[in-house]
């Protein structure tokens, strides 16, 4: 067997109720490893509200959802647990009993391996992945005419390239891909641009030269024998209709949340959702846990707070797995000098 | 008292009770039709995206900067509106509303 990493946890979800596991496990002196899709830790707080209030977190009367993640990733700073971002689970092995439970986790990117002995899925609404528009057969072109981010510019030289959409992603991509592409389309839903000005006075730039085509409408259908792409059918706001020549469509609709892989390990699903207990948030298998919004159980709330209830609780359970000898001590933070020692702040 | 009608993916015409206040997602969410409603109402994700019927176009509120902004990210038509930020009043009694398609 290849190199793998040895730990007791992995976590799958770097978002808020993932890191409160951190803190909860650790203070059980439980290790964990967090694996995270995005590219940054917070999970939806970080990506889809970091400005955000929320009004609902015990003992903030306000907090936005980066602070929540910046005060979360100072208090599990005393158990230094381990990030691997930008990576997926592709897989999860079950390799012991339900009595000692070992699991072998596998990562997309880097293909890394885990071996563990509990895995808490605190996966939220599932990985962020790039949103697909709604257009016939467009996964028949996935990967040959339509990406949906670009991992090597040379693929464009020379192509006829039609970027959709009206944001960052959308803009940076058509100033940087304009120059080697044999002609660049941007199409976007109307003429605003939600994306840094310079670039978007840059793109204006370059339309009013002639040296890119501009168009505003929607794209309705796609045009040539799948998987070869040959031109995208626009549809404008006043219903005309009109084809745009393209070897490539790139769109650039930002991000969703997709269940992923997580469908194929073996786990008691119900929409989309995994079913636990409410007294050790494990799933149908031993060992794995489920926190947060991805579970589902009579009366769940998808509330940030419930998800650090149920982390709490789950890492009982994993105490067991973990020091299957040791007895657990209930303390608190207040009065245990073991666990005050353990954050760091014993007198 | 009031309803709104939602029209599902598979063409099915739904008339739910509304309650004042509510957002037309919350209402279409807690009917148990399959809206998505992934940011929990905070107009950031746009998977509650309807269609929302011409002849009531005009009776909503116009949709923010902020709303036009998550539009951009799905495939749109002229009346495109996120349920989220339509908010139930006894004046929209009777909203037709269809669910607009999802991608893969």
């Amino acid at each position: 067997m290849t190199d793998h990493i040895e730990t007791d946890v992995v976590i799958i979800g770097a978002g808020p109720v993932g890191l409160f596991a951190v803190f909860e496990l650790g203070l059980l002196d439980i290790k964990c490893h967090l694996i995270d899709i995005l590219p940054k830790i917070g999970g939806q707080c970080a990506e889809l509200y970091p400005e955000k209030p929320i009004y609902d977190i015990p003992g903030f009367p306000m907090v936005t959802g980066q602070g929540l993640v910046d005060n979360l990733m100072a208090q599990i700073e005393p158990f230094h647990p381990t990030f691997h971002l930008n990576e997926m689970v592709e897989s999860l092995e079950s390799i012991g009993t339900p009595e000692a439970p070992r699991f072998r986790v596998k990562t997309s990117e880097n293909d890394t391996t885990f071996v563990c002995k509990a895995v808490i899925i605190a996966a939220g609404g599932g990985s962020f992945q790039p949103k697909k528009p709604p257009i016939d057969n467009i996964e028949a072109y996935e990967g040959t005419g339509v990406f949906y981010a670009v991992r090597r510019m040379e693929m464009f030289r020379n192509k006829k390239v039609l970027i959709v959409g009206g944001g960052d992603s959308a803009l940076d991509w058509t100033v940087n891909l304009q120059p080697i592409a044999k002609r660049l389309t941007l199409l976007h839903r109307r003429d605003a641009f939600r994306a840094a000005p310079h670039t978007v006075e840059k793109m204006r730039s370059l339309v009013a030269a002639g040296e890119m085509d501009l168009h505003l409408g929607q794209v309705r259908a796609l045009k040539g024998d799948a998987p070869v792409l040959e031109g995208a059918v626009i549809r404008k706001d006043d219903g005309s209709e009109f084809t745009v020549d393209c070897d490539v469509m790139l769109p650039f609709f930002g991000l969703t949340m997709k269940l992923g892989p997580i469908a194929d390990w073996g786990l008691n699903l119900h929409e989309n959702l995994i079913p636990v207990d409410t007294e050790k948030f494990e799933t149908n298998v031993p060992g794995i846990f489920a926190i947060g919004d991805i579970n589902t159980y009579p009366g769940k709330l998808k509330l940030i707070l419930s998800g650090f209830h149920e982390g709490a609780l789950a890492a009982q359970k994993v105490h067991r797995y973990v020091y299957p000898e040791k007895k657990l001590l209930f303390q608190y933070t207040t009065s245990s000098t073991s666990l005050q020692k353990k954050l760091g702040v014993a007198a | 008292m009031g309803v709104i009608h939602v029209t599902d993916r598979t063409g099915q015409r739904h008339t739910l009770e509304a309650i004042e206040g509510w957002r037309v997602m919350e209402i279409i969410r807690d009917w148990g039709l399959p809206i998505e409603g992934l940011c929990g109402g905070a107009c950031e994700c746009a998977t509650c995206h309807v269609f929302v019927d011409e002849a009531w176009l005009d009776k909503l509120y116009p949709p923010t900067d902020e709303e036009e902004d998550q539009l951009d990210t799905v495939v749109t038509e002229p009346n495109s509106r996120l349920s989220c930020q339509i908010i139930w009043t006894p004046d929209l009694d009777g909203l037709e509303v269809t669910l607009a398609p999802t991608g893969a």
